[in-house]
């Protein structure tokens, strides 16, 4: 990598003080993550992963340690738009139209109506939902809110996007479909991503790297740079190349439990 | 359609109940006349009658049930009485007149539609005051809440007499008690839904930098809007009993509350009854009003089919 990285963490700590006392849900994270990459982070429940996003999103402090997004600090990186942020439940208005729902943003950032109007029929069409934008949230599947909701990320063109377990709640055959879709979009699109999994053959499959974490205090155990071609079919999956780093992933998850 | 049924047998129940419980109610007063107008009663001894259990006198004299139904000044009139004092003070009398249960209703109304806003108004802004400021939720609620807990008949002559000393009198000391009474409901269910969206949402839109008032009136505003409207269904019912209490203490000559007083004043219980219909009729349309607004608002919202 020789670019400056996009996002750099450097010895991050975070220590949330509770009643029962501190919980040290980031310990030590150094990472840095290039432009155009496509980054997973995975590792057992509790290990900070949605922690270090927030981090990331400037929607939680640090306590120690230093993190820059584009070489700003977090905060100024949100106030700069620099990322869309997707939360695990879709989290659409229901009193707004999916396309009112991707004008939301918009709205906000002072686009022009014209503009507004564009961008929501251009990201529609990205995430698959064109001819659905009149429609409430409570008229599309799971699997639709979760894109509308994608596709509301995407409307104001971000460079990053920070992706907290999408397709978590859905079933294997939406998930996979949705995981081509995103690796299209992301080729097409060159965006940095940061992606949140709890699936190994998910994280394998869509990332040029993939970050491995263990809870107690959460921290990294590994980082494993993907040696799969950019162009990727579903079965890919099937080769013993995929196998392969989908075992060192394993091996990175057993590590860090080793201790219990 | 079929509930048609239910309802009915239910109102036919309540109907029946209510003559059968107007007769021990009214018949000492029915015996005595009908002896006085020469008819044969037992016992005969109106000392002896007045020791009597309601039911016992009842029982011993089915002769004078109905007339227990017909009379001028019962203690409980039946529903055909009540419904022909509604008919006679309503459509029988021009709007205008004192005499028209109509012109006392508007009366009432005029200041519980007044009381409502101010009312509605007071408490949506204390609530937007007191979900952006710590201070004003530690400040301002606990007085919100110890303003319920003071028993409305003690402070509403009190607002009357104040109020009438310098002068301001009619419509607006009404008004104001029906605004006392209506705030707290809407400052409760607007906080509540002002309040409503989940740390998730706020957190999306604190991605896209947006400032507070952009958060109020894209998110808390709609949020809260389900919770508006039930606080609204209580507090125009609370309005109308507001205004009714604010006619009562001065002893005023117009409006729902001057009818039941007048009414209590020469015995007219047909009077008041009639005018504790109209009050239910009133609050029942005022309520159904609002139903009808907050259904159309939220299906326009996309919240309802
Ligand atoms: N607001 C908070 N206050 C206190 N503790 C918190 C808070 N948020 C997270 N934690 C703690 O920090 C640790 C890391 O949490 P985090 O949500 O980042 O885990 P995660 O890896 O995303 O887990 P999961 O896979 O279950 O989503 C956990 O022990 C959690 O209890
Ligand atoms: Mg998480």
């Amino acid at each position: 990598m020789t670019q400056v990285p996009v996002i750099e963490s450097k010895n991050l700590d975070l220590t949330f003080e509770t009643a029962d006392g501190p919980v040290a849900a980031l310990k030590d994270v150094s990472l840095q993550i290039g432009a155009g990459e496509f980054v997973s982070f995975i590792g057992p429940s509790g290990c900070g992963k949605t922690t270090f996003l927030r981090c990331v999103a400037a929607l939680e402090e640090p306590t120690g340690g230093s993190l820059t997004v584009n070489g700003m600090s977090p905060e100024e990186a949100r106030k700069a738009r620099a990322y869309g942020y997707v939360f695990q439940a879709a989290g659409l208005y229901p009193w707004r139209t999916i396309a009112k729902n991707i004008r939301l943003p918009l709205e906000i950032m002072g686009f022009s109506r014209a503009e507004q109007e564009e961008r929501v029929n251009r990201v529609l069409e990205l995430v698959d939902l064109a001819g659905f934008g009149g429609k409430y949230p409570w008229q599309l599947s799971g699997g639709m809110q979760q894109r509308a909701s994608i596709a509301r990320a995407l409307s104001f063109d971000a460079d990053i996007l920070l992706m907290d377990e999408p397709f978590g709640a859905l079933d294997e055959i939406v998930r996979d479909h949705l995981n081509e879709e995103l690796l299209k979009l992301w080729a097409r699109t060159g965006k940095t991503i940061g992606f949140v999994t709890h699936s190994i053959p998910e994280a394998v499959y869509l990332s040029t790297k993939i970050v491995v974490m263990s809870p107690r205090p959460g921290r990294i155990t590994d980082v494993i740079e993907s040696t799969l071609p950019q162009e990727r079919p579903l079965d890919i999956r099937d080769t013993p190349e995929f196998l392969e780093i989908a075992h060192r992933v394993r091996d990175g998850l057993r590590a860090g439990h080793a201790y219990d | 359609m079929r509930t048609i049924l239910p309802v009915a047998v239910v109102v036919a129940a309540i109907v029946a109940f209510w003559y059968l419980a107007a007769i021990p109610m009214n018949i000492h007063f029915a015996v005595t006349s009908a002896q006085r107008a020469g008819a044969e009663v037992t016992p005969e001894s109106g000392a002896e009658r007045r020791n009597m259990g309601a039911i016992a006198l009842a029982a011993r004299n089915p002769a004078q049930w109905t007339d227990s139904w017909t009379q001028a000044k019962p203690r409980l009139p039946v529903p055909h009485q009540v419904v022909a004092e509604l008919w006679r003070t309503t459509a029988l009398q021009h709007p205008a007149s004192k005499q028209s249960l109509v012109y006392h209703g508007w009366v009432t109304l005029s200041a519980t539609v007044v009381g409502f806003a101010i009312g509605t108004g007071l408490g949506i802004l204390l609530a937007i005051g007191i979900v952006h400021s710590r201070a004003m939720d530690m400040s301002v609620m606990p007085w919100a809440i110890a303003s319920q807990t003071i028993p409305i008949l003690a402070i509403a002559p009190m607002i009357i007499v104040v109020l009438n000393s310098i002068g301001v009198q009619g419509l607006i000391p009404k008004a104001i008690i029906s605004a006392y009474l209506s705030f707290f409901p809407v400052v409760v269910g607007m906080v509540k839904g002002l309040r409503s969206p989940d740390a998730m949402q706020f957190d999306l839109l604190k991605t896209y930098n947006a400032s507070r008032s952009e958060t109020f009136w894209k998110l808390r505003l709609p949020a809260s809007a389900p919770y508006l409207f039930a606080s609204l269904k209580v507090g125009i019912a609370a309005s109308l009993v507001g205004a009714i209490v604010g006619e009562l203490p001065t002893g005023a000559s117009r409006g729902l509350g001057a009818r039941l007083l007048t009414g209590s004043y020469y015995g007219q219980t047909v009077q008041i009854w009639s005018a504790l219909f109209a009050t239910a009729i009133l609050a029942a349309a005022l309520v159904a009003i609002v139903a009808g607004i907050e259904r159309a608002t939220l299906k326009r919202m996309g919240l309802a089919t």
